[in-house]
């Protein structure tokens, strides 16, 4: 301890050096034993009502998959989140990705007004309002949502371009089965349809047993209530499944003893049968997101690596990363505590030499899954690894990040 | 009946034999209202695969490619079902490639007809759902199905009719196998 002492006082000394440093520069003269202050936010109505980020703080979603978002119309389509900038595992509301499937308008829904029924193959039929939801037991959990198309390409720079379609945040409302009990399931019911209120009222098919398990009808989001662009007033989470099943603006849900075919069910058939068992819940992913495509090292020397991981299996039981294309793996540290189907923060510590290198990150799950490299992918497919080869299903392989002697960091995948 | 749900169908009732056991009980919390049988049908717009749900009313392909025009569907579908800046409803390819190979178009690719109905029901005409009388949605999916070669122009789609149109595919497609919680999906992947 005592040793470690006059280390932390230089430490200190040079910190509070530095600090004096950066203020006296944009300072008068000083005259007084203060540093000056910095410029002011003057108090406004809008901002005591409801905060704003500092004006220095410009992190912002980008339109994802080449349209635009919106287009001229007012249509909204993929939006994906700057995971290079994140810090944490909670994904703030306002930089939450968005999906739609055919671009849409946003409904603007009076939550007085809004009702969920449930029926089909049940007891007794039931209809919520929200005030009734919210008298329910509820829970509060953290889940990644993650767009099925969420994929690395070569033509992608930043990780916001190869895996921003993921975010996470922190959910409350009701378990779907608290609510199923409630109505009394009948007999040889197996698979539950769930609808929304927007324009095209997307339907899709879910196994029930994923409702008895874990799926929860959410009217929170973050401390506060669902955002429009994720379904306000309640959105269905189906936690590790893909994005297009955690229905926005949650209607209606009808339990059947067969797979309903909607539209998006459809959209879900494939011809081999491999590329169908990849569907719905998705695979141990992980990705740094500093250093990441297209930033910036000032030089060697010391870095906290850092990035996220997250499964459809449950929880994030290991993440390595490798410093060296691959050819060595090391423990990272977990942050915090991992949760089931949350995304889960991790890091390194790295002493960059300045020599051109490739950083990876792989996670595994709580039931064992390892995420894979593409190499690995491609020998399941027997098929050859050259930069055009397209993961079948949910892509979930390795993401290399390439670093230049320069210090700039590149898309390992291009 | 599709070979993804027989699938499911063989295995599901163990699961929920444990948990309807379980379930078939009072009320806990006596929190809901009980919707009338008349407030669930105007409500569920969902058509199974068996059309239970169908509603009376009939169409032809010539009545549906009327409607066609009258409706609009052309200004984002293409005067033929191809060309617009829509999905296409009409395959560019004839029916010797094989169906997998000629796109992902609804009238054809789907397993079952009632799936076409359900959606243009649904969701069509963009920004005036739900303002297409039963009839028009029997004869609009009566012309989709017609320009796929699916069904002849003169078939007449009924509530009865419509559940029995034999689609392209039959049951050449995946089955989707039985999810279950804390397993991996695919045994054998390099996961």
């Amino acid at each position: 301890m005592g040793s470690k002492r006059p280390a932390r006082r230089e430490f200190l000394k040079s910190g509070a050096a530095l600090a004096g440093g950066f203020t006296l520069g944009a300072a008068a003269p000083a005259l007084g034993q203060t540093p000056a202050s910095p410029a002011m936010i003057k108090g406004d109505k809008d901002q005591i009502a409801y905060g704003d980020r500092s004006r220095f703080v410009t992190s912002v979603r980008i339109p994802h998959g080449g349209r635009p978002s919106p287009d001229a119309f007012g249509l909204v389509f993929h939006v994906a989140t700057p995971l290079q900038d994140s810090v944490g595992m909670i994904t703030p509301s306002s930089l939450h990705f968005v999906g739609t499937t055919r671009g849409s308008f946003i409904p603007d829904i009076d939550p007085r007004e809004h009702r969920l029924m449930i029926h089909g193959m049940v007891d007794r039929p039931l209809t919520f309002t929200m005030e009734d939801l919210k008298r329910l037991p509820s829970v509060t959990r953290l889940h990644f949502i993650e767009c099925a198309g969420n994929r690395s390409s070569r033509r992608a720079t930043t990780v916001q371009e190869t895996h921003g379609m993921t975010s996470c945040a922190e959910w409350t409302g009701v378990l779907l089965s608290v609510l199923l009990k409630e109505c009394g399931l009948k007999g040889g019911a197996s698979w539950f349809v769930a609808e929304g209120s927007e324009e095209v009222k997307g339907a899709s098919s879910i196994p029930l047993a994923k409702a008895m398990d874990d799926c929860l009808v959410a009217y929170g989001m973050n401390g506060e209530a669902v955002r429009p662009q994720q379904g306000f007033p309640l959105r269905l989470m189906v936690p590790g499944f893909e994005g297009i099943f955690h229905s926005k603006y949650l209607r209606r849900i009808k339990v059947v003893d067969r797979y309903y075919m909607n539209y998006n069910d459809y959209g879900h058939l494939d011809q081999e049968p491999k590329v169908a068992a990849l569907g719905f819940q998705i695979g141990p992913k992980s990705v740094i997101t500093f250093p990441s495509g297209a930033q910036q090292l000032p030089g060697r020397g010391f870095y906290e690596i850092s990035g996220l991981a997250w499964s459809g299996g449950g929880a994030i039981k290991k993440v390595e990363v490798s410093t060296d294309g691959g050819k060595r793996w090391n423990n990272a540290e977990i942050k915090g505590t991992a949760y089931r189907m949350a995304h889960t923060r991790f890091s390194y510590m790295w002493n960059w030499d300045g020599q051109e290198t490739e950083l990876q990150s792989r996670c595994t799950d709580e039931i064992g899954q390892v995420q894979p490299s593409r190499a690995q992918v491609a020998k399941y497919w027997n098929k050859p690894l050259d930069p055009s080869f397209s993961v079948p299903g949910l892509d979930n392989t390795i993401q290399p990040w390439r670093v230049a002697s320069d210090g700039s960091v590149h898309n390992g995948n291009a | 009946m599709g070979a993804c749900t027989m699938g499911m169908l063989r295995v599901l009732p163990f699961v929920l034999l444990m948990s309807v056991s379980a379930l078939a009980q009072s009320p806990t919390y006596g929190v809901g209202r009980t919707p009338s049988a008349e407030e669930i049908r105007a409500w569920d717009i969902s058509i199974g695969p068996t059309g239970e749900e169908l509603p009376t009313g009939r169409g032809t392909a010539k009545e549906g490619a009327q409607v066609y025009r009258a409706k609009g569907c052309a200004g984002c579908h293409g005067a033929t079902g191809i060309g617009g800046t829509s999905p296409i409803l009409k395959s560019k390819a004839g029916p010797d490639v094989e169906l997998w190979a000629r796109g992902r178009i609804l009238p054809l690719r789907s397993p079952f007809a009632t799936t076409v109905w359900d959606y243009i029901n649904r969701a069509m005409p963009l920004n005036r759902e739900g303002t297409l009388t039963a009839d028009e949605v029997y004869a609009l999916t009566a012309f989709l199905l017609y320009i796929n070669d699916v069904i002849p122009e003169d078939e007449i789609l009924d509530a009865q009719s419509l559940p029995k149109v034999k689609m392209p595919i039959g049951d050449r497609y995946a089955s989707l196998p039985e999810w279950k919680p804390r397993t991996p999906r695919l045994k054998g992947y390099p996961y």
